[in-house]
């Protein structure tokens, strides 16, 4: 067996009754950057949750380490919370501190290390996502690039060794996005941490990670190295990596037949 | 906004609050005059006190000599036996007249002692022998309103 | 038609029905937080500037809209007092009034209240908010605990705050009733503060005060934190519970305010 330092076993999940997962497996081996890909509302940034054990599977378990989060205690989770670190959608950097003090949070609530250390820390943090010039700011000064970079050095803040980034790419310009890209490799390999990058953005996502899960209607529908989906035959790959509007994902939500619905409304 | 501005100004209001706090159980409460140091304990009995009250001031030519510490019925004599805590530095003969009073027509009531010509003082858990009662309005009124409508029977 | 009244009426009770256990619902995640928020007191008790920047946020930035009403409150009790006390020629009178008044209600009602519109609104805006852009979301997956690290500090920022803005509110009260009375309508300025203190008690009327200020600091404090907390993660969702924060907040102070003194006063 390989050694993966996530391992996600037949996992289901829902939202009030709804299944959102039915069954998901996936392994996230130690050193790699994995992509979890699919559409909007497919349920990613929801696995993010249930890895971080801000969730409760309804079924199957996910593990980190040798650990099952959903049995761990308060204080085990907490533990195993701290060896890893989550880029939120929206940076989610706190609105009320500054650039600097949202990275030193991390370190301030966790450790008991002195002021000048804890100022070389943030400085290095900073300095790798070439914010440095920007310690004095308050968070809500950034642009959402700027405060995506932030979140990334906050994210990392206790070397951390999973690192989760949700949609690191949306709402950004192409350069910001190379620069987040670079980023994400370099922080991977230099923490020697284990990457796992929630997004539908295909492009940028081929262009550096190391393997991709798709999931469509709550399972994993493909996997594989980008090489590999990219000669892939199946048609919900192909219909994802080109874009296309209709095909296996269907265009409407699950509903009951159009024609019958329309003639409800008159024996109300 | 940094920290030691933060702190600077939390310490300010911090004190003026506490002061506030202070002002209203020193000059406007009766924290201050509550507090009568040394205490001796007479009792006195009364018909009717009233709208008399436990912690009513004790008073005698018009200074605050003492305050009410406890009212009870005493149902061997069916009188009010109210318990007055005076203060040390004052004494009184034992033939001193206790009266209740009220402040102004509609104030609140309270207990007022005039001296009589005795060599002897009270003493601690002595009885004050002559007391008056407390004016009941309604009374007064029902008696003027009988001594009115007699009149205009005649 | 029969039929027709028989299923309006019964959506209405259904409606009704499914209010109520709604607000029971939330009644009791409300306790949960509490209890939450108690128990990670400790911890966040321990970080004293925690608490110190709350205070800051919730007490002094709420001092000059208190201040101000206090000094008009004052001043209107005594110029209606002295109306209707000087034609029972008791106008020196006007000082217990005054105080009485306001020590024994207006200060802990009226600061609670302008306090749930202040500070209460501005804790909901901030929480609902830290909600919807997931920080409460990042700081559990740093190992935070949002309540230890952000509720209870606005907790105990919000409980230590209010008796001390009530008590700036009567004492401000009384001398603005004090300049009303004595510089500007004559009465006795001596006459003034010793009736006064001859009627107010320390213990019955300046502590029953206090104590219920302590009570709708706790009660304020904790109902703009849990519509906060509670508060659906979009942009109406939080303006909605920040409006549940003044109703809830204003109804919960004068409930307690009846509740409280009608105890006190037996
Ligand atoms: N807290 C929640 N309560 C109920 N439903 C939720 C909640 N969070 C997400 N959902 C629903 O779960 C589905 C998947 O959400 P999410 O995991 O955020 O998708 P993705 O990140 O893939 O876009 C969506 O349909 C969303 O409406
Ligand atoms: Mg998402």
């Amino acid at each position: 067996m390989t050694d993966n330092i996530v391992q996600i076993d037949n996992l289901s999940f829902g939202y009030k009754g709804r299944l959102l997962h039915k069954g998901i497996n996936m392994s996230f081996p130690r050193g790699k950057i994995v992509a979890i890909m699919g559409g909007s509302g497919s349920g990613k940034t929801t696995i993010l949750r249930l890895i971080g054990g801000q969730l409760k599977p309804v079924q199957g378990e996910v593990r980190v380490g040798d650990k099952v989060v959903h049995q761990q205690g308060r204080n085990d989770l907490q533990k195993l919370r701290r060896k890893m670190g989550m880029l939120f959608q929206q940076g989610a950097l706190f609105t009320d501190l500054s650039v600097y003090e949202n990275v030193a949070f991390p370190m301030r609530e966790h450790t008991s290390l002195p002021e000048s250390m804890i100022r070389d820390l943030v400085m290095m943090k900073l300095n790798a996502v070439g914010l440095r010039g920007a310690r004095d700011l308050m968070a809500t000064e950034l642009s959402g690039g700027m405060a995506r970079r932030v979140a990334l050095a906050r994210a990392v803040a206790l070397d951390p060794e999973i690192i989760m980034y949700d949609e690191p790419f949306a709402g950004l310009d192409p350069i910001s996005m190379g620069v987040i890209c670079n980023l994400i490799r370099n922080l991977n390999d230099a923490l020697g941490a284990t990457s796992l990058v929630v997004t539908h953005d295909v492009k940028e996502a081929f262009s550096f990670v190391d393997y991709v899960y798709f999931i469509a209607d709550g399972v994993v529908a493909a996997e594989g190295t980008p090489a590999e989906l990219r000669e892939s035959t199946l048609p919900f790959v192909h219909q994802f990596v080109h874009g296309e509007v209709d095909g296996p994902v269907p265009f409407h939500y699950a509903a009951p037949d159009y024609r019958r619905d329309m003639l409800r409304g008159r024996d109300v | 906004m940094d920290r030691t501005k933060i702190d600077l100004w939390v310490g300010i209001f911090a004190a003026i609050g506490v002061a506030a706090l202070l002002g209203l159980a020193m000059k406007v409460g009766n924290l201050t005059t509550s507090n009568i140091g040394e205490t001796y304990t007479v009792t006195a009995g009364f018909q009717n006190i009233g709208g008399l009250k436990p912690r009513s001031p004790v008073k005698s030519a018009g200074v605050v000599v003492g305050r009410i510490d406890a009212i009870q019925f005493d149902s061997a004599t069916y009188e009010a036996k109210v318990t007055l805590k005076l203060d040390k530095r004052y004494l009184f003969p034992k033939d001193t007249f206790a009266n209740i009073y009220t402040a102004g027509l509609l104030g609140e009531q309270y207990i007022g002692l005039e001296p009589g010509g005795d060599e002897e003082y009270l003493q601690d858990n002595d009885k004050i022998m002559q007391t008056q009662d407390a004016v009941v309005l309604e009374k007064m009124i029902s008696q003027f309103l009988y001594s009115k409508a007699t009149e205009t029977k005649e | 038609m029969f039929k027709g009244v028989v299923s309006k009426l019964a959506s209405v009770l259904q409606n009704f029905g499914h209010r109520l256990i709604e607000q029971f619902w939330r009644l009791g995640s409300a306790s949960r937080l509490f209890g939450y928020t108690l128990a990670s007191s400790g911890e966040s008790l321990r970080r004293p500037f925690l608490v110190i920047r709350e205070i800051y946020f919730t007490g002094v930035l709420s001092l000059i809209i208190i201040l101000v009403s206090a000094f008009f409150v004052g001043m209107v009790l005594a110029l209606q007092g002295y109306n209707t006390l000087q034609k029972y020629g008791s106008s020196e009178a006007i000082g217990v009034l005054v105080a009485l008044s306001l020590v024994r209600e207006l200060g802990p009602v009226v600061t609670a209240l302008l306090f749930a519109g202040r500070a209460g609104t501005a804790i909901t805006a901030e929480i609902g908010l830290m909600k919807a852009t997931e920080q409460l979301s990042a700081m559990e997956m740093m190992a935070v605990s949002p309540i230890a690290r952000v509720v209870a500090p606005r907790f105990w920022g919000g409980v230590i705050s209010m008796p001390l803005l009530a008590s700036l509110f009567s004492m401000v009260g009384i001398l603005g009733g004090y300049l009303v009375a004595v510089p500007l309508i004559g009465v006795d300025g001596g006459a003034f503060w010793s009736q006064m203190q001859a009627s107010v008690d320390f213990r019955e009327d300046v502590m029953n005060g206090f104590i219920k200020s302590c009570v709708f600091g706790v009660a304020c404090t904790m109902i703009a934190l849990f519509e906060g907390y509670d508060a659906p993660p979009t942009a109406e969702g939080v303006s909605r519970a920040t409006t549940r924060t003044v109703v809830n907040s204003s109804l919960a102070v004068l409930g307690l305010d009846f509740v409280m003194t009608s105890f006190m006063i037996s």
